[in-house]
């Protein structure tokens, strides 16, 4: 009876031990999240309705829905493959090793330099009157914005979340290369395989995991971004975040539950890939040990 | 080999160019101010705007007070979790995770409902409230990263070892907490704080829709209405977010080569 009682308190006591913790993520993570869930399936009359989920059929909404997955899918590929070839390239590629630190200090600077000063970065560089923009015209008579080229567009965005979205990608993907042996290399070489073959049979087949997981990672990251696209094109560019900004701000949907599922619909994209991400990176961690 | 060399080349290149234009572009804007000629006007038109002097010193104090309770908050859970409850530590690291799952603007769309004036816990109807559910939804922010700093410092110490060592010397648990573990786990927090500080002093979201003067929705307003200083300002951030990260790497070099000398 007494030892029982003593186990009985120190199982309390282990537990009162993380209740701060609990409480702080209950408060300020999940409830808040689990409110606009729930608020998502309700009228403003408390009714259980599923006309919130159905009303995202909107055009308004859903071509932001579209603009924002093209953004976000655009700039997580663009950044997936160049940060793959610099990955490749401080790896493999034979480079003074230097360049593979300086790089990757850089990566981390970078993919924390996003949000506002990001998109006055290029403006100044891409905008009407950026650098670019006038070396081009000075230099080769090249008129960027005859081309029909706008920084405040879709291809504007996807180029700017590239500043951030490739670092992210160098990062996760260097240690992965350093995970391919040797030894595999020099074995399929020695059975005859060419170096294409190498890379197709074997070197991406190991990575892909990797490549697809920290895509999808990107994917998230560029999906629920605001202050960069918000201070680049103010609200003239209707992308998901911008138009749940816009509601928040003045209810511009006149229905406040449909804000909701709104943002419900960020939740389950950003949600998906990120499982999706967790799940390929466990598949991926069994070549890196 | 010669050519992959050639090719790495060329990939770096491409990585240098696409990354160093953009910099030298926004400082070249950024001095363009006086016609004519280069000179640093918008800096200087920057530091005398006493909006900039008061954004900037209200960030810095948010950060600072995200960086102390985050650390408080963080430290004892990651302790705790690898001394009594190891079975919960995959609960805990998923929570740690959900604001990289979770964008921000819902985070805070959710406290807007939740702690609004007419709500049981009114945070929002004082200025010292909103202050507070600003710096809540900081540490909310950086919980991902400060978790993951502080505990991967406590994986390289042996908890239970310094613990019980501790306790046999008759330490309380104050004494244990700040005198034992803190020290050790130094380089984690460290860690843990420079990423806070460069979120919090860039945050533009959170700060904007709880209406508070940081310095993000500063930036965003003198991006709308000026021409030049804008470019200043972004050379200034890229400065600190340099700064803090450089400070990390520093920090995490030592902690790598600190075991060897012992």
């Amino acid at each position: 009876m007494n030892t029982a009682n003593l186990i009985d308190r120190r199982k309390i006591v282990d537990w009162l031990g993380i209740a701060p913790f609990m409480i702080f993520a209950f408060m300020f993570l999940i409830l808040p999240t689990l409110y606009l869930v729930t608020g998502a399936f309700f009228n403003p009359a408390g009714e259980f309705t599923f006309k919130n989920i159905a009303d995202l059929a909107h055009p308004t909404i859903l071509s932001a829905y579209w603009i924002s997955i093209k953004v976000s899918v655009a700039s997580s590929l663009g950044g997936a493959v160049i940060g793959f070839m610099l990955a490749w390239a401080v790896v493999l590629g034979g480079l003074p090793s230097w360049i593979r630190s300086g790089l990757l200090t850089f990566s981390g600077v970078a993919s924390n330099f996003a949000g506002v000063p990001l998109a006055f970065a290029f403006i100044a560089t891409l905008g009407r009157t950026g650098l670019v923009t006038l070396l081009l015209r000075e230099w080769f008579g090249f008129n960027l914005y005859g081309t029909g080229f706008n920084l405040l567009s879709f291809l504007g965005l996807t180029i700017t979340y590239m500043f951030f979205q490739i670092p992210l990608m160098v990062l996760i993907l260097t240690p992965a290369l350093d995970g391919l042996k040797k030894e595999w290399r020099e074995a399929s070489e020695i059975l005859g395989a060419s170096t294409w073959q190498y890379w197709r049979m074997i070197g991406l087949p190991i990575l892909w995991p990797s490549l697809m997981g920290t895509t999808l990672l990107l994917f998230a990251n560029a999906f629920g971004a605001i202050a960069t696209a918000y201070a680049l094109t103010g609200s003239s560019l209707n992308i998901v975040p911008i138009l749940l900004y816009a509601q928040i701000r003045g209810d511009v949907l006149h229905n406040p539950n449909l804000g909701y599922a709104l943002a419900l619909g960020m939740i389950v994209i950003t949600g998906l890939s990120n499982v999706l991400y967790i799940w390929l990176r466990s598949r991926a961690e069994r070549w890196q040990k | 080999m010669k050519t992959n060399r050639l090719l790495a080349w060329v990939a770096i290149a491409i990585g240098v160019v696409y990354f160093i234009v953009p910099l030298i572009g926004t400082f070249e804007f950024s001095l363009r101010m006086r016609r004519g000629e280069y000179s640093f006007d918008a800096y200087q038109s920057v530091f005398s705007d006493m909006q900039f002097r008061a954004t900037f010193g209200y960030s810095m104090l948010m950060a600072f007070f995200t960086i102390i309770f985050g650390i408080l908050l963080v430290v004892p859970t990651a302790y705790w979790v690898r001394l009594r409850l190891p079975q919960i530590r995959p609960v805990v690291e998923f929570i740690t995770l959900l604001p990289l799952v979770i964008p921000a603007i819902v985070i805070v769309f959710g406290y807007l409902r939740l702690y609004n004036s007419s709500s049981f816990i009114p945070l929002t109807n004082s200025t010292s409230g909103t202050n507070a559910l600003l710096m809540l939804s900081y540490i909310t922010l950086s919980l991902p990263y400060m978790y993951r700093a502080i505990d991967t410092a406590m994986r390289s110490i042996d908890v239970a070892t310094l613990t019980e060592a501790a306790e046999s010397l008759g330490a309380r648990w104050p004494t244990i907490m700040f005198r034992c573990i803190f020290p050790n786990v130094m380089s984690g927090v460290l860690s843990g704080a420079f990423i806070t500080f460069a979120i919090v002093m860039g945050e533009f979201t959170m700060a904007a829709l709880l209406n508070r003067p940081a310095f993000g929705p500063y930036l965003q307003l003198v991006g709308a209405n000026k021409a030049y200083e804008p470019s200043a300002l972004a050379i200034i951030a890229f400065a600190i977010t340099w700064l803090s990260m450089g400070l990390l790497q520093l920090v995490s070099r030592l902690q790598k080569t600190a075991p060897r000398k012992a």
